[in-house]
């Protein structure tokens, strides 16, 4: 078959590839690279550990709410709120595989671009809508 | 071939034998058609967009939380136990998600289905248990109509529920392809991309049983 | 009785007094449009147009066609946004005193807010994803988007989009929130009627084309440059629709999210935007400007990139300054995410927040300047040519700085206070979309004509397009920031003091030229279709830099033969100085997407959609909504979408150009 294989394992073409230098897939890989150019899929074991560590991170929160082992409100919200953020790392990490390599790291780039846009929407938001009558009268029974 | 007419070899100079010009053209079969090579970057970045929408519901909600208008607050409301039963449904469903996707790195096609509709099946369990709460509340009278609290939790919680329940018709679908045409590229492509929605999910209700229903009830 | 409950059920709310047959002006224009739809489809069954149509433009999925399908909606929408416009103007120049003028509130509200919606999302969009679709994969030497289908499906999105907002014209009405459906105007209590639903549903199904377009972008730009392009000697225009895309994917999901809020207030009852039971309206801004302010550097950003690549061409000269022009633009797309607030410091926050949103919003006029400079430095020393495109750089330089400067003015929150919603304000942002967008969108038009059809645009009605555009601009919005100074509000259909009337007949005035400048760009490209044999020109024509100029002029449908490697920043530019030829044996077979009409059909099953729920006809809403996910997963059943043009046939077609192009 002289024709080009159709979805051939593609890389990022413009880096790092000098014209007639560089490292080229050789033809017969067909099957053997998997097509996403780098997304890892975890070992068994990786899940495994990202299963324990979830739940572990998971019922830990629920534990500390429903118990109320912790008598300050407020640290017992620091602690949660803690805890899903390592939550979420875990998950980014164990089970959507994000690395600085995979696709030449714009994975990486676009999460990160993404978790700030989201702290910009979020944080920007509440700061402006709990300043929503700074410069309004004084009422009784503010705060609707 | 004539001498006035260049082949791609002489106009990349790799003709003549003495100092190379650099190339100007590719000149082997090209690799990088369309359609291949992005689907991955492609479908994270849009995963990426709908994390975005899933941002402005929270910030929705944050905004409008302590909008009760005289309705039911949070913690008259929520019934913690239900929601550790509901994460734990969605949490055994990310691991075997995972063996669905060690399955068919194995080149295993119906581990890859039975898996994958084990995974199914739990996110069918996590939707059933939602809509009982959500049936709940609205019996109690805690409608999405009765105030901006409960309007921003409804519709931030089914948001999510909808997307589960999408996950669950791609999953029927997948199973379906799978048994027509096996572990083929474009299936392996889909299953990751596949893997990769439930996941997100998984991150999402991380936020919001954290913040909608841990710290709800907290207040 | 049971008839109706029957015809309720049949048609919703839709019923003969949904049609405005009341209104002579729609009438006429209903008229109008039957007569002139009727000749177009009269002449396409003539001549027997529509399996080519459907066949090579409809379903195609070339990045090509698909480019020139969004300009031709983006011109279309063009003459209707504008035709709101004279209307606006026409009203205002009369309404004073004891004239009421020829609009009635009702109508001239739905125009002020059709004529914003119209401009933006079906002209300025259109156009600019026109533009980045056509030139952006031939500059970095692809074969096609990384996404060809989804192209083609966001194309027609846009269209449904497009569509229901005609069909507001004709059936029912449109909104009267302003071009952002402000509530609590746009709530269901205050606009029980149709038309914030056309708005909200046109604009979500367009929107999600939008979203689609800006992943499709961003990965071709990411994935698919040719072998040597690393980042930094990605041409600007690339750089800049890059940044433009990412800013789509940035904001687009948070207007849908608001959108789709809005829809719940108004369609099942929630309390997110409502007035009582806890809602907050303020938070319907809050969302919409965090999407709308950013948008408008969706729109410039590709446009200064289009400049960028003229003033660079028509200089003879790189572009001066590359790195930081491409440093600039980074900084724009991350600052343009933290200014949102000045669009409504009167709300009435600490001086904290307005402080930072002020100062944030000021800053950006820093890397904007550099910009400015930067072309500037390029001209300077240069050999300019003042062909048609040039020229729009240089009306758009002297335009824009006056925008910028006044935009500064009105990032000063105590200034903000007595400039909000006057038409200071309207004038100014006219002045950057006008001078900025619309100016760059005809250099981009004037300049890749040749590159799309193989030759140049009239350059004589060229120019009476220049002008009219530029001196109408002058004299229409001169007088409008005079007005805003003065304390005149926006979105007022009649004044009683008659003192300011000869400011807005003089804006009047200035409307009309603008019309002479569009009908001008109408004919232009009549008589250039007509003339093309004497206007037709090389590959070439304006001795290029970048890798578009490489390959013939129309180019085949595979773009290039042979993959180019680039040495260089400026490619095509370096690889005519080093003397290469093209070469015209060792074809190889290229591989290429399959035209499909699922495109088509999905977005018109989703236009179905959003009119049925207008009219709450919910069996059809039902039956399109369960049809588009059905046939969408059928569409993932065909796994055969592609095919391969064969050696001989890219050897004959490359025979063919190589004449053509000689």
């Amino acid at each position: 078959m002289s024709a080009p294989r159709p979805y051939a394992n593609s890389h990022d073409r413009g880096q790092g590839h000098g014209p007639g230098h560089g490292p080229r897939d050789a033809d017969g890989h067909r099957d053997a690279p998997p097509p996403d150019g780098g997304h890892g899929h975890g070992s068994r074991r990786g899940y495994v550990i990202g299963f324990l560590l979830s739940a572990v991170l998971t019922a830990i929160p629920f534990w500390l709410v429903m118990t109320g082992a912790i008598a300050s409100v407020q640290t017992t919200a620091i602690i949660v709120v803690a805890l899903a953020f390592v939550q979420i790392i875990v998950h980014t990490f164990f089970f959507l595989h994000l690395n600085p390599r995979a696709e030449g790291g714009w994975t990486l780039l676009a999460f990160i671009f993404t978790v700030i846009i989201i702290a910009i929407v979020i944080a920007g938001s509440l700061w402006i809508m709990f300043h929503l009558n700074s410069n309004m009268m004084p009422m009784d029974g503010m705060g609707m | 071939m004539t001498s006035h007419s260049p082949t791609v070899e002489e106009a990349n100079g790799t003709a003549g034998a003495d100092a190379a010009p650099p190339l100007f053209y590719q000149t082997e079969a090209d690799h990088h058609d369309h359609s291949s090579g992005g689907t991955m970057l492609g479908f994270w970045i849009y995963l990426m967009s709908d994390a975005l929408i899933f941002a402005t519901l929270f910030a929705t909600y944050g905004v409008l939380s302590t909008s009760y208008a005289g309705g039911p607050a949070p913690s008259q409301i929520f019934d913690l136990s239900l929601v550790a039963l509901n994460t734990a449904m969605l949490l055994i469903s990310s691991i075997t998600c995972g063996m669905a996707m060690i399955a068919m790195e194995q080149g295993n096609v119906r581990g890859t289905q039975l898996w994958l509709a084990i995974t199914g099946l739990f996110g069918a369990a996590f939707i059933g248990i939602e809509l009982y709460e959500f049936a709940e509340l609205i019996h109690e009278g805690a409608t999405p109509m009765r105030s901006a609290f409960l309007s921003g939790f409804f519709t931030l919680v089914g948001t999510h529920g909808l997307h589960v329940f999408s996950g669950l018709i791609w999953i029927v679908v997948m199973v379906i392809q799978l048994g027509q045409r096996g572990l083929i590229i474009e299936n392996r492509r889909r299953l990751m991309c596949l893997s990769m929605f439930w996941h997100l999910l998984d991150v999402v209700w991380i936020g919001v049983f954290t913040f909608v229903y841990l710290l709800g009830v907290l207040r | 009785m049971f008839n109706e409950t029957v015809l309720k059920t049949i048609f919703g709310r839709l019923s003969f007094e949904s049609f405005p047959i009341h209104e002579p002006i729609l009438i006429a224009t209903f008229l109008g449009v039957v007569v002139i739809g009727l000749g177009i489809v009269g002449a396409i069954t003539k001549y027997k147009l529509w399996g080519y149509l459907w066949t090579e433009w409809f379903t195609s999925v070339d990045h090509k066609k698909i480019g020139i399908m969004y300009i031709i909606l983006g011109i279309i929408m063009l003459l209707r946004g504008f035709a709101d416009a004279i209307m606006m103007r026409a009203q205002q120049a009369v309404s004073f005193g004891a004239n009421e003028g020829y609009l009635n509130a009702h109508h001239y509200d739905q125009i002020f807010t059709a004529h914003g919606t119209i401009m933006i999302f079906f002209v300025a969009i259109p156009l600019v994803v026109g533009i980045i679709n056509y030139v952006m994969p031939l500059q970095i030497g692809a074969r096609d988007v990384a996404f060809p289908f989804l192209n083609n499906f966001s194309f027609w999105l846009t269209v449904a989009g497009a569509g229901l907002v005609m069909v507001s014209l004709f059936v029912g009405e449109f909104s009267r929130g302003g071009w952002l459906n402000y509530v609590p105007v746009a709530n269901l209590q205050n606009s029980p009627d149709t038309g914030p639903d056309y708005y909200l549903w046109a604009l979500q199904i367009a929107g999600i084309g939008t979203t689609l377009s800006g992943i499709n972008m961003v990965v071709t730009i990411i994935k698919m440059r040719a072998p040597g392009m690393t980042m930094m000697k990605l041409p600007v225009f690339c750089w800049t629709a890059l940044c433009s895309n990412v800013l789509v994917i940035a904001i687009f999901p948070v207007l849908t999210a608001a959108f789709a809020m809005l829809m719940l207030d108004r369609y099942v009852g929630t309390n997110f935007f409502t007035n009582d039971l806890g809602g907050n309206p303020m938070m319907y801004w809050n969302l919409v400007w965090i999407w709308g302010h950013p948008e408008v550097y969706v729109l410039i950003l590709p446009i200064f990139g289009i400049y960028s690549e003229v003033t660079s061409t028509f200089t003879g000269k790189r572009l001066f300054g590359y790195s930081s022009m491409v440093y600039a633009t980074v900084v724009i797309t991350i600052l343009s995410y933290l200014v949102w607030l000045h669009h409504f410091f009167t709300m009435g926050s600490g001086a904290s927040v307005n402080s930072f949103f002020g100062i944030a919003t000021m800053v950006i006029s820093i890397p904007t300047g550099a910009k400015i400079f930067n072309w500037l430095f390029t001209m300077y020393r240069g050999q300019i040519r003042f062909e048609l495109p040039m020229q729009w750089v240089v009306a758009f330089m002297l335009t824009f700085v006056v925008g910028g400067m006044t935009g500064v003015m009105l990032a000063i929150p105590p200034a903000d206070f007595v400039l909000h919603n006057s038409l200071f304000l309207v004038a100014h942002f006219h002045n950057v979309i006008i001078g900025g967008v619309v100016f760059g969108l005809f250099a981009g038009i004037d300049y890749w004509f040749p590159k799309a059809f193989g030759f140049k645009l009239d350059p004589f009605w060229g120019r009476i397009h220049f002008w009219g555009w530029v001196i109408g601009y002058w004299v229409a919005w001169t007088p409008m920031y005079v007005a805003g100074l003065m304390g005149v509000t926006r979105r007022l259909r009649h004044l009683d003091d008659a003192t300011l009337q000869p400011l807005f007949i003089i804006a009047a005035i200035g409307v009309a030229i603008i019309a002479i400048g569009i009908a001008a760009f109408v004919i232009q490209i009549v008589v250039s279709i007509i003339n093309r044999d004497k206007l037709r020109v090389g590959d070439d024509p304006w001795n290029g830099r970048t890798l578009e100029w490489a390959t013939s002029s129309p180019p085949p449908a595979y773009n290039f033969a042979f993959t180019p490697v680039v040495h260089d920043l400026d490619a095509w530019h370096d690889m005519k100085e080093r003397g290469h030829q093209r070469p015209t044996g060792g074809y190889m077979p290229i591989h290429m997407p399959r035209n499909t009409g699922a495109g088509v059909i999905l977005s018109g099953l989703a236009a179905v959609l959003g009119f049925a729920m207008v009219w709450y006809i919910w069996w059809l809403a039902a039956v399109s909504f369960v049809a588009m996910i059905g046939y969408g997963i059928a569409h993932t059943f065909n796994y055969n979408r592609d095919y391969h043009i064969s050696a001989e046939e890219v050897a004959e077609t490359e025979r063919k150009n190589a004449l053509a192009g000689a």
